[in-house]
């Protein structure tokens, strides 16, 4: 190849050795704990016979009709822990959002002080929000569905305060150049710019709701998680079979019926 | 067509009515930080019912000054009144929403909201009497909303699109439908930023045509900006030329002359 008139790059041109100690170091922390908390390939080999038994033990699961019916009362309160959750929830998200969004928000610099808020409610996991209630409300699906509000406000809430951040800036300073208010701009400019993304928000969110609901019974706060719990603390492993394709399902025809309505708001 | 203007606009408040001038910037400083200022002592005097061309080369400050008037940009020296009320950082909240409340306002870019329909956004222009979340969309918007929205379509000769979505009308349309917002609340003034910037010269020529005639007709002070010196000269009155932040020139169209004009975009 021709002799060119500049210098040649080196191969780790740009990759500091700053960077490279950062890498090295991360290296070392993921292989120290894998010498923690990793399976070894005696365990793996050990566990393999013990989960071949328990599947063997679970199947066929158990298709007893009176089993089924409460299983299906379990499905149905499942189903409305979820929905119920999540539409409280997502309503409650919208004026929490607009406090909480920047530049958009009538708190102006208070705003992140609700975004933080927001953020506390995200980052406790939803067992622990379902732990609080059960102990504070008692067992049963209130306290499920209070774990699903908060746990719904704590992922729409930044969603939908990202999505008014985001908004068309145009269409609000002419609604503000004619002597508009900060709801009015909310209502008649930024929610119709953004109602595709605040519709994908909520589907997501009463996707994840179908999914935390199934296993908050598992702390006592309702549903059919309660079920798989008594069936693993009473050894009756083929009703367990029959939950947890129970809940394959209802997860899986959830998440079909989301797509589908997302495809159609696209 | 024009006739529905005049009847949804009250007697009181025809431009001529309002105490002179309608507007009165005096050594108006506009400054961002330290290096980018923007506007330098902009001394300006509109009278009602005058139609005022303001031209200047890209970055001379057309565009700030006009969002300085109505208090959207806050002004750093200088004194500011309009319709006889300050317009400045001493200005309280009231003060300045009652001065765009009498303002109608066309940006270059239309912007419109492009999900809701053409009525919707002409109601939109309604919102500074009265915002509520009956504004969201033209089903929930009030009776007399509608009709009032209906009329100022109708005065733009768009009544038959009423229904369509914002962002299906071509950019002549959706500008047109811009004025119609602008126009809905029966302003005193109207100002407009490059409202034909980004139409064809045929579109451009229309909408020119439409604010001119609305605003003779009706007594509404216009104040328009334009890089375009056809527009500036076939539709006012009086042209003010910024050049540095500063006026440059300010004289009856009458005056201008080509050179006048050149003048204005050299170096």
């Amino acid at each position: 190849m021709a002799e060119r008139g500049f210098p040649q790059p080196g191969r780790f041109e740009g990759f500091s050795a700053l960077n490279f100690a950062l890498l090295v170091a991360l290296g070392a922390v993921i292989l120290a704990s894998m010498g923690k908390v990793a399976p070894s390939p005696q365990q793996l080999a050990e566990g393999v016979p013990g989960m071949a038994s328990l599947v063997g033990r679970m199947l066929p699961p158990n298709t007893e009709p009176a089993f089924l019916a409460r299983i299906g009362m379990r499905i149905l309160e499942t189903f409305q822990i979820a929905l119920v959750g999540a539409a409280i929830g997502i309503v409650l998200s919208l004026p929490i959002a607009w406090c909480a969004a920047r530049g958009v928000s009538p708190f102006g610099r208070g705003s992140f002080l609700v975004k933080a808020f927001v953020s506390f409610l995200r980052t406790v996991p939803d067992l622990v929000w379902a732990l609080l209630f059960v102990a504070s409300i008692g067992l049963g699906a209130v306290a499920g569905t209070m774990t699903i509000v908060v746990d719904t406000i704590g992922f729409c809430g930044r969603f939908f305060a990202e999505a008014m951040e985001d908004a068309e800036k145009e269409p609000q300073e002419a609604l503000s150049a004619i002597g508009a208010g900060k709801g009015s701009i909310l209502v008649g400019a930024i929610l119709p710019d953004i109602m595709p993304s605040l519709i994908n928000s909520s589907l997501f969110a009463v996707e994840k709701a179908v999914r935390s609901s199934v296993v908050l019974g598992l702390v006592g706060a309702g549903g059919i998680g309660q079920e798989l719990k008594v069936a693993f603390d009473l050894f009756q492993y083929r009703n367990a079979s029959m939950i947890i394709l129970a809940i394959f399902l209802i997860v899986l025809v959830m998440e079909i019926c989301t797509d589908k309505l997302r495809a159609r708001i696209q | 067509m024009l006739d529905h203007l005049t009847d949804i606009r009250p007697a009181e408040a025809t431009a001529r009515d309002v105490p002179e001038p309608l507007i009165e910037a005096r050594g108006l400083c506009k400054a961002y930080s330290r290096r980018a200022v923007v506007l330098d002592g902009v001394d300006l005097r509109i009278e009602a019912g005058e139609r005022v061309a303001l031209i200047g080369s890209n970055g001379s400050g057309k565009s700030t000054l006009l969002k300085c008037l109505i208090g959207l940009h806050p002004i750093t020296g200088g004194e500011l009144t309009c319709f006889g009320e300050p317009v400045g950082p001493q200005a309280s909240r009231a003060q300045r929403l009652r001065t765009r409340r009498q303002t109608g306002f066309v940006f270059q870019k239309h912007c419109l909201v492009r999900r809701r329909s053409v009525l919707s956004n002409v109601i939109h222009g309604l919102f500074g009497e009265a915002g509520s979340w009956r504004a969201f969309c033209h089903s929930l918007a009030p009776e007399d909303w509608r009709g009032r929205a209906m009329e100022a379509l109708d005065a733009v000769n768009l009544a038959d699109k009423a229904m369509l979505r914002a962002d299906t009308l071509s950019g002549g349309q959706q500008q047109r439908v811009a004025v119609a917002r602008a126009l809905v609340r029966r302003p005193r003034l109207l100002i407009a930023d490059e409202p034909a910037a980004s139409l064809d010269p045929v579109s451009g020529r229309n909408v020119m045509e439409l604010f001119s005639t609305l605003c003779r007709e009706h007594d509404i002070t216009l104040l328009y900006t334009s890089h375009d010196m056809a527009h500036a000269t076939a539709y006012a009155d009086r042209v003010v030329a910024l050049k540095g932040g500063r006026v440059h020139f300010d004289r009856p169209v009458a005056k201008v002359s080509r050179a006048n004009l050149h003048d204005v975009f050299d170096g």
